[in-house]
C-alpha cells in the first residue's frame, strides 16, 4: 500500500496545472463559456495533441496512453482547479468508459482512435424531463424494424450536446413493462432526426441540451452492448462519470480555499489583515479539512477502478457526495470571506460557485449517493 | 498509489491475526471489546496480565526500533497490526501512554542509560506512564506551567500542581513540563523531566468526571523527587522535547483509536436496525453520514501514512486531530438519537451507566484534550495555511 502519488503523477499533476494556468485563466474561461461551442476547439485539439490527455484512458492498441484512473482523477482535479471549460468530462469519462465496457471491437477501433487524437466528441444522453437517474426516467422508444431500430424521445440534460459529434443514447424497448429493459445507442449528431437544442444553464461552464429524437432510424451496428443491458452498462459508466466529476470538485474546493487564503491576506480592515480574525482562520481551517478529505476520497476510488475492487461503488458513492458536499461549502465560504467584491461578476469566486452547484447535481446528488450508502449499510 | 498490501504484508497481516485468536481467550476472554470510550479505567488487573502477555510475546511496541526491542513495523504493517488488534476485540491498551508518547520521546531525544532505564519496562508491561503537562493555569497555553524543578545534591526537587493527569493513580512514572530555570517564562526555561510517582512528595487526588468516573486527577508535588539524570533532552530544551511528544500524539498513535471507532460504529448501527430507529429517514441519513466520515478518517490516515517522510508526518497530519475527535463526538450524540427514550436510561442505580451513554459523555472530552478544536484550527491556520498568529494578551494580574 502506497497511497500518495508516484513521481510520474507527481509530474502529470505538475505539467497539467501549469498547462491549465496558462490556458484556462479568467480571461479564456469567459471567453469559452461565452462562445457558441462553449469551449476553446484549439486548446482542445492541444490537450489531445500535445497532452495526450483525451487518450488518457484509451488502450495503446487503439492510439491512446493508456493510464489508469489514478492519472485520470490527478489530471481532473487540476481541470476543477483551472475551471477548464471542455467536454472532457462527456468524451473521457463517459464515452470512452462506455466503449471500453461494452463495445464490440469494430465499435472500439473505429471510434477509440479518433477520441484519442480528438477529433471526436462524445457525450451520454440518458436523463429526460423528469431529471431521474433510476430506470423509469428514460421514456425515449426503441423499436426494431427488420435490420433497423427505430427511436423516438426527448432526452434532457445532455453535457455539451450541441458541440458533440457522438451521442450515446439510452432507450428502452417500446410497449415493454420491464422497466430496466434498456439498450444503448450510438448517434451521429449530424443525423437529419435529431434535433439539438442548446439550454441556457446557470453554470455557463456546463453547458447542456436538450435532444429531440423522431423517428431516428440506425443500423443494427449501432446498437452499444447486447439489446437489454443498457441498464447495467449505464450504471458502471454513470458511477465512473460520477468519479470523474468528484476530481473536479476536489480541484475546484482547493482552488477555493486558495483564492480565499490570498485574499484576506491582502485585505486589510480595523487595521489588520482579516486573515487575522480568528473567525477567519477557523473557516479557512475547516475548508482544509473537507478539501484534504475530499481528495483522500476520490483518490481512494479512482485505485479501486484501477484494482477491480468490489468496494468501488461504495467507495465512489462516498466520494460524490462528500465532495459535492465540500466544494459547495468552501465555495460559498468564499463568497463570504471575499465580502462584496465576492459577489461580483468580475472575480472570478462565483464561476467556481456555480460549478460547485451544478456539479452537485450531476451524476446523483449528495443525498442520492447517501441512500446508496444507507443501502450498503443495510438500512 | 496503490491500496494493495503486498505478500509480505499480507503474511504479517496472519501472523498477527493468527496470534491474537489463539491468545485473547481462555483467561483473557473477559477483557475482549473492553476498556474503549468511557470504558477506560474498567478492568485495569486483567488488562494489565493482557498488556504484559502482550509484551512477552513481543506484540508491543512494534513500531519501535529493533535495538530498543520493537519490530521496526513500517507504518502499512502497525495500520495491520491496528486493524487486527480491533477486529480481534483486543483491549483498550492501557500503555498506551508509555508506548506512544513516552516512549517515542525517549528514544528521539533520551539518554543511552534512560533508553536501557526505561523502554524495556514499557515494552514488557511493568511500568505504566501519565503525561504530566496541563496545569490549572496552563491549558491550551501550555508554556504558561509554573511547576518548578530544582537542583539540590544531585536530585530535582520538583514543587507545583498538574491536573487532569489521565490515569496518574495507575501510574508508576509521570513526565512533567517543568520551569529548571527561575524567573524565565514561555517556552524559555523550561526541562522534561521524569518523575516516579511512588513517593511521599506526590499526592494524587482523583476528579470526578461528568462521567462519573475519575479517569482524571490532580497531582501535587510537594518536594518530590527524582534523580539529576532524569531529565529528557537538555535542561532548559523541554519545551522542543514536549512539542516532540505532542507530534507523536497527533500522529500515528490516534490510528489503533481510530479503529476501534468502527466497532463503535458497528454497535450503534445494529441498535438502529433492532429497534427500527434507521428506518426514521434524519437517523437513517446520520448513519449513512457517519459511515462516510468513518470512511474517509480511514482513506485520510492512509494518506497522511503514507505521505509521511522519514517519521516525520505531512502537513495533512495536522487535520487528523479536529477530524476524528469531531466525528467521534457526533457518533456519540447519534447513538442517543438511535436510542431514543431508552438513551436516558442506565444500567444500575445509583449511577451505572450504559456502554454508549459512556460513549456519549466521554466524546465530550475528544475535542478538549490534546488539542481542543479551537486550538487545532489556529494550529492548521497558521501553520498549514500561513494566517498571522494569534496575538498574545500580556495580562500582568
Ligand atoms: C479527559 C481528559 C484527559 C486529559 N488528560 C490529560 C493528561 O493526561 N495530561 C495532561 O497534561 N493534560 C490532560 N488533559 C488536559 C487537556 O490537555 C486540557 O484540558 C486542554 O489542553 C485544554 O486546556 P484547559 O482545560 O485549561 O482549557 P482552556 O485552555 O482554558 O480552554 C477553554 C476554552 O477556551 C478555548 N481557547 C483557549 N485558548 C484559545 C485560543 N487561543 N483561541 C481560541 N480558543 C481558545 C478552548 O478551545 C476551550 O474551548 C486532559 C483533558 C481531558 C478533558
Amino acid at each position: 500500500m502506497e497511497f500518495s502519488l508516484t513521481e510520474e503523477q507527481e509530474i502529470l499533476r505538475d505539467t497539467a496545472n501549469s498547462f491549465l494556468e496558462d490556458f484556462s485563466n479568467s480571461q479564456s474561461i469567459r471567453k469559452a463559456m461565452e462562445s457558441d461551442l462553449r469551449f476553446d476547439p484549439v486548446l482542445w485539439k492541444r490537450m489531445a495533441s500535445e497532452m495526450g490527455w483525451t487518450g488518457i484512458l484509451v488502450p495503446e492498441n487503439y492510439g491512446g496512453i493508456g493510464l489508469s484512473w489514478v492519472e485520470l482523477v490527478t489530471l481532473m482535479e487540476q481541470m476543477g482547479k483551472n475551471l477548464l471549460c471542455s467536454p472532457f468530462h462527456p468524451t473521457v469519462c463517459l464515452g470512452i468508459s462506455s466503449l471500453l465496457e461494452a463495445g464490440n471491437e469494430e465499435q472500439k477501433s473505429s471510434f477509440l482512435p479518433l477520441i484519442a487524437s480528438g477529433e471526436l466528441i462524445v457525450t451520454l444522453a440518458c436523463l429526460e424531463r423528469s431529471g431521474s437517474w433510476l430506470p423509469e426516467g428514460i421514456e425515449t422508444t426503441f423499436e426494431k424494424k427488420g435490420s433497423e431500430y427505430c427511436l423516438n424521445g426527448i432526452k434532457r440534460f445532455v453535457p455539451y450536446g450541441h458541440s458533440s459529434d457522438l451521442i450515446i443514447v439510452a432507450a428502452r424497448k417500446k410497449d415493454n413493462s420491464n422497466s430496466k429493459d434498456l439498450s444503448l445507442f450510438l448517434v451521429g449528431s449530424d443525423n437529419p432526426n435529431i434535433s439539438i437544442n442548446q439550454l441556457t444553464t446557470m453554470d455557463q461552464t456546463r453547458p447542456q441540451s436538450e435532444l429531440k429524437l423522431s423517428n431516428l432510424k440506425l443500423s443494427e451496428s449501432k446498437l452499444l452492448g447486447k439489446e437489454g443491458d443498457g441498464w447495467e452498462i449505464l450504471n458502471k459508466v454513470r458511477s465512473l462519470g460520477a468519479l470523474g466529476i468528484a476530481a473536479d470538485q476536489v480541484g475546484g474546493a482547493q482552488k477555493c480555499l486558495d483564492m480565499t487564503c490570498k485574499y484576506v491576506l491582502e485585505r486589510e480592515q480595523f487595521g489588520r489583515k482579516i486573515g487575522s480574525f480568528q473567525s477567519i482562520k477557523h473557516r479557512l481551517a475547516d475548508m482544509m479539512v473537507l478539501v484534504e478529505s475530499a481528495r483522500s476520497s476520490a483518490y481512494y476510488a479512482a485505485c479501486l477502478v484501477k484494482e477491480g475492487n468490489d468496494e468501488l461503488d461504495e467507495a465512489i458513492s462516498i466520494a460524490k457526495s462528500y465532495c459535492s458536499e465540500a466544494y459547495f461549502k468552501c465555495a460559498s465560504d468564499s463568497i463570504q470571506l471575499h465580502g462584496g467584491v465576492g459577489f461580483t461578476w468580475e472575480y472570478d469566486v462565483h464561476l467556481y460557485f456555480k460549478r460547485a452547484k451544478s456539479s452537485e447535481i450531476a451524476f446523483g446528488s449528495p443525498q442520492l449517493h447517501k441512500d446508496k450508502i444507507a443501502n450498503f449499510l443495510g438500512i | 498509489m496503490h491500496l494493495e498490501f503486498s505478500k509480505k504484508e499480507e503474511l504479517f497481516r496472519e501472523e498477527v491475526s493468527s496470534w491474537l485468536s489463539k491468545n485473547l481467550k481462555g483467561k483473557f476472554k473477559p477483557v475482549v471489546g473492553r476498556g474503549g470510550s468511557g470504558d477506560q479505567t474498567e478492568l485495569l488487573e486483567e488488562r494489565v496480565e493482557w498488556e504484559k502477555h502482550m509484551g512477552k510475546s513481543g506484540w508491543t511496541c512494534i513500531g519501535w526500533p529493533k535495538k530498543f526491542g520493537g519490530r521496526n513495523a513500517s507504518i502499512n504493517e502497525q495500520v495491520i497490526f491496528y486493524e487486527e488488534y480491533t477486529k480481534a476485540g483486543g483491549p483498550g491498551r492501557i500503555g498506551h501512554i508509555g508506548e506512544t508518547l513516552a516512549g517515542p520521546t525517549i528514544i528521539s531525544f533520551g539518554s543511552k542509560e534512560q533508553q536501557k532505564r526505561f523502554l524495556p519496562k514499557i515494552r514488557l508491561g511493568e511500568e505504566y506512564w501519565c503525561q504530566g503537562y496541563s496545569e490549572p493555569s496552563a491549558g491550551s497555553d501550555l508554556a504558561a506551567v509554573k511547576t518548578k524543578a530544582e537542583l539540590v545534591k544531585g536530585k530535582w526537587k520538583i514543587n507545583g500542581q498538574k491536573i487532569w493527569t489521565s490515569l496518574a493513580k495507575e501510574s508508576d512514572w509521570i513526565f512533567v513540563l517543568c520551569r529548571t530555570t527561575k524567573k524565565s517564562s514561555g517556552r524559555e526555561g523550561l526541562s522534561y523531566i521524569l518523575v516516579p510517582m511512588s513517593q511521599p512528595g506526590i499526592t494524587i487526588q482523583p476528579i470526578k468526571q461528568l462521567t462519573g468516573q475519575s479517569e482524571f486527577n490532580e497531582v501535587f508535588f510537594d518536594n518530590a523527587e527524582t534523580q539529576e539524570e532524569n531529565v529528557v533532552g537538555e535542561v532548559g530544551e523541554g519545551w522542543k522535547v514536549a512539542m516532540g511528544t505532542l507530534g507523536f500524539e497527533r500522529g500515528t498513535s490516534t490510528l489503533g483509536q481510530q479503529m476501534a471507532f468502527e466497532q463503535e460504529f458497528n454497535t450503534v448501527l445494529k441498535i438502529a436496525k433492532e429497534n427500527g430507529s434507521s428506518e426514521i429517514p434524519s437517523i437513517k441519513n446520520q448513519l449513512s453520514e457517519a459511515w462516510i466520515g468513518l470512511r474517509i478518517m480511514r482513506f485520510n490516515a492512509l494518506r497522511m501514512l503514507s505521505n509521511s517522510r522519514d517519521g516525520l508526518l505531512s502537513k495533512e497530519a495536522m487535520l487528523s486531530k479536529l477530524y476524528w475527535a469531531t466525528w467521534h463526538r457526533n457518533l456519540g450524540k447519534l447513538a442517543m438519537d438511535v436510542l431514543g427514550m431508552e438513551s436516558e436510561i442506565g444500567d444500575k442505580l445509583p449511577y451505572d451507566l450504559t456502554f454508549l451513554q459512556k460513549m456519549f459523555l466521554f466524546t465530550r472530552s475528544d475535542t478538549i484534550y490534546a488539542g481542543t478544536n479551537q486550538i487545532q484550527r489556529n494550529i492548521i491556520s497558521e501553520r498549514a495555511l500561513g494566517m498571522p498568529k494569534e496575538p498574545r494578551g500580556d495580562n500582568k494580574k
